[in-house]
């Protein structure tokens, strides 16, 4: 997810950086280029006009020419308009300050994942919120959308509405808050069939349930993927039911993300969640500064820090970095981490967080980086002895030959294993001579070996 | 799919399209074609999905060949329905099952939410009433009754549907079916898949397995691998179909849910850059709502030009329906 739009950007920005002064025509370029990037990745067209005219009129002031770095004053502006255009710094909470149960109404187009989006939530609610949900489908028409939402519910541990047969959406809506409020229920999720905007029947039907139950969220579900059609789908539907809020999903695939940034400018309402997967699990919250320095190339550090912190097991990690300050760093503890980094999942993805990565993960293309390496590792180590793991410095042909068939993998491949734990010894050993200020202050790539430093530009506006 | 292409298309893309036809008309009502309005008019086919780069293109072959010169509305679109339905002539090529194959084995790809099922179901329904003997294997043994969807539709249009346990293993379910399908001797095999993001490389993986394995049993299947794409879909279709392209040798796509807002401009890109058959359009929920693709039609839907002739039999054809 934006990955390419971030590419995009950076190399304008890069391409600006490389000069001293600017002119008001390399600054008219620049926006040239972001408007086809923004374009390219199928933010709505008007939407991209806007951004481009208040990126533009602020960039051509004196501060930013006479800027010693005036690339750098450039993407501060894109930065702040992009945090603006996806509804400013901070994530926005889902409607909990009403009286229960709280109706949710969930709509948007066919296939955009409503159904999934509703489980989603309920779980969401259930488990973090502690909240008793009530899952209904109100999708007569799709065969089979109303046991699936019953499929999924089943899955979440949340009770669903059971199905009376030949009972029309409006009459479902009512008996579903009528269960919801005699059960004691705090929130109750009314999912819709998908619809066209333009079917005025369904429409209608559509702003019926909304009359009969009243929700306090009514939540547009867009898939990430829509190109300019955003525009009409989202105006639509907010005119005709009136939009609380949106939740993108599909942001797991590869889309550059244009629809996200157009819904905030045409709907008014901010993106609340996003899915990230086909789990139930695979919803969070959405924070727009964290997404424009993704989109930037930033980095979203304090995202990679809070899944981190989610999945990994603190004391063990405290354990760790105090070694490796100390510069004491074994196989065992490579092995530990291995193991702690498979736990947060795919590499690309936490290699998309961390700041200047994006391009090194641009030069090793589009496929999913190959974690079957790190569980090779883990099996070479695993065919250590404990001194082995302890003091590698002790491991010697005869001991790689036998490593290697323990392991089953080619003594090379031990090889290969040794000589990037050696490197990562001595990226621990520079780490302690920097101390945090000095990284901070140099970035990531001060940890690299010679070689393996990312190009110049990436790391420019730290 | 001889069922040509009418009132229902016809209603659906003018709809989808009327938007594109009113900002033509709006931008180009007796005027001089200067460098304000090709700007204008390049911005026109970018909210149509054809991407910056396409609406460029298509913009520059104005500006050689009508610059400066005074056109009307009408001249406008007829030069650029017809410069699409140029990119779009070689891709137009109706889905017609091998009746030599028994089965014909179509494998449905595509991400979720595309329409792959609905799309199965009406291809059942349509060649069903062409006397064909169809089966579908509910191959989608991940999302949440997905099997009982397709069952539904298998009882509409009377075609008996393959399926396996929850969580089954698609690839060996496939092979059951083809089996069965062969002894049976059905001529069309509709093998619904798992909606995937093309970026998931080990659910692209269990896709080229399905293939593997059905190969085992006739070298020949898949004979027909359909990506279905959702109109609505902007930029990342092209990366869908390139990489479903790669890993399933897409042969064919079908493009969903033209009954919309959405115009699928993308759909120029597509033809240009993979010269994939585009065999159908879905135009609605309905069993009947499936078109076959034709260039002139979209051309001329997308312009909003929207009085083409619809050729009568056609149109007798429906009634008797």
């Amino acid at each position: 997810m934006f990955d390419r739009l971030s590419g995009k950007l950076s190399g304008v920005f890069d391409g600006l950086s490389k000069r001293g002064s600017l002119s008001v025509e390399d600054v008219n370029e620049a926006m040239r280029e972001i408007r086809l990037a923004m374009l390219d990745a199928d933010v709505a067209l008007p939407v991209v006009k806007d951004f481009v005219n208040r990126v533009q009129e602020k960039s051509v002031g004196q501060e930013v020419l006479h800027n010693i770095s005036p690339g750098q004053a450039i993407a501060k502006i894109v930065n702040d308009a992009l945090i603006e255009a996806l509804g400013g710094a901070g994530a926005v909470p889902l409607n909990l300050n009403a009286v229960p149960p709280i109706p949710y109404l969930m709509v948007g187009l066919q296939g955009s994942g409503k159904t999934t989006t509703s489980a989603k939530i309920a779980y969401y609610l259930n488990r973090r919120e502690r909240k008793k949900v009530l899952l209904a489908s109100l999708d007569t028409y799709r065969p089979a959308a109303q046991l699936q939402l019953e499929q999924l519910a089943n899955q979440v541990k949340v009770t669903s509405l059971p199905v009376i047969e030949g009972q029309m959406p409006v009459q479902i809506a009512k008996r579903a808050m009528e269960v919801a409020r005699l059960e004691g229920y705090d929130v109750v999720i009314l999912d819709t069939a998908g619809r066209l905007s333009i079917d005025e029947a369904l429409m209608e039907e559509v702003q019926n349930i909304r009359d009969v139950a009243k929700p306090a969220e009514t939540l547009l579900v867009v898939d990430a993927m829509t190109g300019q059609d955003a525009v009409h789908t989202a105006k639509s539907f907010n005119e005709k039911v009136g939009i609380t809020g949106v939740v993108m999903t599909r942001m797991d695939g590869d889309a550059r993300g244009g629809a996200a940034l157009s819904m905030r400018a045409i709907t008014g309402a901010p993106i609340k969640l996003v899915g990230m997967g086909e789990k139930v699990d695979a919803l969070q919250e959405f924070y727009p500064e964290r997404v424009a320095s993704r989109i930037l190339g930033l980095g979203d550090i304090a995202g990679l820090v809070e899944k981190a912190s989610e999945t990994i097991d603190q004391e063990e990690s405290e354990r760790l970095a105090k070694k490796m300050l100390k510069g004491k760093f074994d196989l065992n503890d490579y092995a530990a981490q291995i193991g702690q980094i498979n736990k947060m999942g795919s590499i690309s993805n936490i290699m998309d967080m961390m700041p200047g990565m994006g391009k090194m993960k641009e030069k090793l293309g589009d496929k999913e980086l190959d974690t079957s390496i790190l569980k090779r590792h883990q099996a070479i180590i695993s065919s250590m002895t404990k001194a082995e793991r302890k003091q590698p410095a002790i491991i010697k042909a005869s001991r790689k030959k036998r490593i290697a068939a323990g392991s089953g993998v080619t003594v090379q491949e031990v090889n290969r294993l040794l000589k990037q734990y050696d490197q990562m010894a001595s990226m621990m050993k520079r780490f302690n001579k920097l101390g945090v200020k000095g990284l901070m202050r140099q970035g990531l790539s001060a940890l690299l070996p010679k070689g393996m430093t990312p190009p110049p530009g990436g790391g420019m506006m730290r | 799919m001889a069922l040509g292409f009418f009132s229902r298309l016809k209603e659906g893309l003018s709809r989808s399209t009327q938007k594109l036809g009113t900002n033509l008309t709006s931008v180009f009502t007796k005027r001089r074609l200067d460098e304000e309005s090709l700007v204008q008019l390049e911005e026109v086919l970018i909210a149509a999905d054809f991407g910056p780069e396409v609406a460029e293109n298509v913009i520059e072959t104005f500006r050689k060949t009508r610059f400066g010169s005074e056109v009307t509305d009408k001249e406008i679109k007829d030069a650029l329905a017809k410069e699409i339905a140029k990119v779009l002539q070689p891709v137009t090529v109706p889905f017609e099952p091998n009746p030599e194959l028994k089965p014909h084995v179509v494998l449905m790809v595509g991400v979720n939410g595309t329409g792959k099922t609905t799309t199965i179901g009406k291809m059942a329904k349509y060649f069903g009433d062409q006397g064909l003997k169809t089966m579908m294997v509910a191959g989608d043994t991940f999302r949440a009754a997905a099997v009982e969807q397709l069952q539904i539709w298998g009882d509409r249009v009377g075609a008996p549907v393959i399926s396996g346990k929850p969580g089954a293993d698609a690839a060996g379910l496939a092979f059951e079916a083809l089996k069965r399908a062969k002894n049976e001797g059905a001529d069309i095999l509709f093998i619904d898949t798992a909606g995937r993001l093309h970026n998931k490389s080990a659910l692209m993986e269990e896709l080229a397995k399905i293939i593997r394995v059905m190969r085992k049993f006739d070298e020949t299947a898949p004979h027909s691998v359909l990506l279905v794409l959702d109109a609505t879909t902007g930029q990342n279709a092209i990366e869908q179909v390139r990489i479903f392209k790669e890993m399933v040798d897409v042969s064919g796509l079908v493009i969903t849910k033209l009954d919309g807002t959405a115009r699928g401009g993308i759909v120029i890109a597509l033809a240009q850059q993979f010269q994939l058959p585009i065999h159908a359009v879905g135009v609605g929920e309905k069993a009947e709502d499936l078109r076959d693709f034709s260039a002139e039609e979209f051309a001329a839907g997308l312009v909003g030009n929207t009085n083409v002739e619809v050729s009568t039999t056609e149109v007798v054809e429906e009634k008797e329906e």
